[in-house]
């Protein structure tokens, strides 16, 4: 079967999207704001005669010819090889310092730092992963990153517990659950020799078990009238990125790409639809749970 | 399971606050950055210091006061070696907190440090103290911290961990 040819009623241009997904991924690099800023890792490589082209969309991103570890600044911590999508997930969670955040299915740990670094390392960010060769990639990235506001949990995400940090409900969760992974093919071309469709709705219990978790674990938005006059609206937000199975067969040639979570948006009631949801021209197809909603965009 | 411990014992204040003699203390790990490597104890406000296993310190940025034990697979970074006599700070420490060094701190040329970070051992003169050190070179204008190295009789021995040298 071709995998692909299910992403047909989704993508408008699909030879396109065959053609892209045939070019190889590029060798990009994200500057860890925690040692060094985009101006030293860029002098640091030039110095190391690595070349590195700044890309365009987000300061401290570079595409560099060759690996991204055998360089002076990767030793010292200053970069991580990171793909260039895989940045925005973090973006969108937009933690702020001193944040409590749970990374649900954190292995190796390439978002994990980011959002440490996005919080200046302040705050608290615990990493959980069921798999321990992959935690201690995690780990390995962590330290050499020098993020110490991350702890590390080995469990399933389904039945994390809060109890080793208090008790408290996160501020902000990423849920970057495992999935059939037809989007690393330009990574990985034989990943769809792979692919049954077993997998993915296997998978997809899975998927929706941790998301519910982190649900449960992100405390709701305060209610406006309890927020000072002048203080910004604080946001509880949950983003995760999956393909998930859809729900029904009559839409089983869809895959949701993203489920991402805007809870109590500026105060309005719980569940109502947000203006992110407008502007991505996706359709909300779920919500679930009193108090927060969940969307899964097609 | 990995065969290390998954409990963290945040580390007793100072020797009054210890149940036991030998435990290292914060008070015994401040004292140590800052004599040896004249690292000022601010550095660490704002961390905690916890044991895993004996003698495995790590370094927390314990924003929210976590009690103690915590049974989990890793808190911050690892940090410091108390078991044996003479104490060693890790790779990580090394380069996290290291900028801040300013005795002890032994500054290599491209090619020395290039041979350090392949992990071997150079003859190099230092009129300093003997022991553990912080390795600098030169990176984009800055004398960065890359590790540590044992100086003993004339020789400087690096202690990059084997996973992490590089030939560059
Ligand atoms: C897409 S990868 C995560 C990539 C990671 N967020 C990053 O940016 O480096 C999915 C991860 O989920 C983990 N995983 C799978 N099932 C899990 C579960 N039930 N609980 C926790 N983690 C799980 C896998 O071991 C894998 O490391």
């Amino acid at each position: 079967m071709d995998v692909l040819s299910r992403y047909e009623p989704l993508v408008e241009d699909f030879a396109a999207f065959e053609a892209a997904c045939e070019r190889p991924l590029p060798s990009v690099v994200r500057v860890n704001t925690i040692k060094a800023d985009a101006d030293a890792a860029r002098a640091a490589l030039a110095e190391s005669g690595v070349d590195a082209e700044p890309i365009a969309w987000h300061d401290g991103l570079f595409e560099i010819d060759g690996q991204p570890g055998a360089n002076w600044p990767y030793a010292h911590g200053w970069l991580h090889g990171q793909e260039e999508v895989s940045v925005l997930p973090a973006l969108a969670l937009d933690p702020e310092p001193g944040d409590r955040v749970w990374d649900a299915c954190a292995a190796p740990g390439s978002k994990t730092t980011q959002l440490a670094a996005l919080m200046d390392d302040r705050g608290l960010v615990v990493a959980t992963d069921n798999n321990l060769g992959r935690i201690s990639a995690l780990r390995s990235n962590t330290e050499r990153l020098g993020a110490t506001s991350v702890a590390v949990t080995h469990e399933d995400a389904r039945n994390h517990s809060l109890k080793p940090f208090g008790g408290d409900p996160y501020d902000r969760a990423l849920v970057d659950v495992p999935c059939s992974c037809e989007g690393t093919v330009r990574k990985n071309p034989s990943t769809l020799e792979d692919w049954t469709m077993e997998h993915v709705t296997g998978i997809a219990g899975v998927q929706k078990g941790v998301l519910e978790r982190a649900i449960q674990a992100t405390r709701e938005a305060e209610p406006s009238s309890t927020r000072p006059v002048r203080s910004p609206p604080r946001r509880t937000r949950r983003y995760s990125t999956t393909s998930s199975t859809p729900p029904t067969p009559a839409s089983s040639s869809s895959t949701s790409r993203w489920i991402a979570v805007p809870a109590s948006p500026s105060g309005k009631a719980s569940g109502t639809t947000t203006a992110s949801n407008a502007q991505s021209g996706y359709t909300p197809t779920s919500t679930t749970r009193a108090g927060s909603s969940v969307r899964s965009w097609r | 399971m990995s065969d290390e411990s998954t409990r963290f014992d945040r580390l007793p204040a100072t020797p009054a606050d210890s149940e036991s003699d030998d435990r290292p203390t914060r008070e015994g790990v401040l004292e140590y950055w800052s004599d040896r490597f004249g690292v000022d104890p601010v550095t660490f406000e704002g961390y905690t210091f916890w044991e895993r296993g004996s003698g495995k310190i790590w370094a927390f940025a314990d924003a929210f006061d976590l009690d103690s034990p915590v049974d989990i697979e890793g808190l911050g970074m690892s940090f410091l070696r108390t078991r044996r006599e003479h104490w060693k700070p890790t790779t990580d420490a090394a380069q996290r907190f290291g900028r801040a060094a300013d005795a002890c701190v032994i500054d290599l040329s491209a090619d020395e440090a290039a041979a350090f970070m392949a992990g071997h051992d150079q003859e190099i003169p230092w009129d300093g103290d003997w022991g553990y050190l912080i390795v600098t070179h030169e990176l984009a204008g800055r004398t960065e911290p890359i590790g540590v190295g044992l100086y003993l009789h004339g020789e400087l021995r690096s202690q990059i961990p084997k996973g992490r040298r590089r030939e560059f």
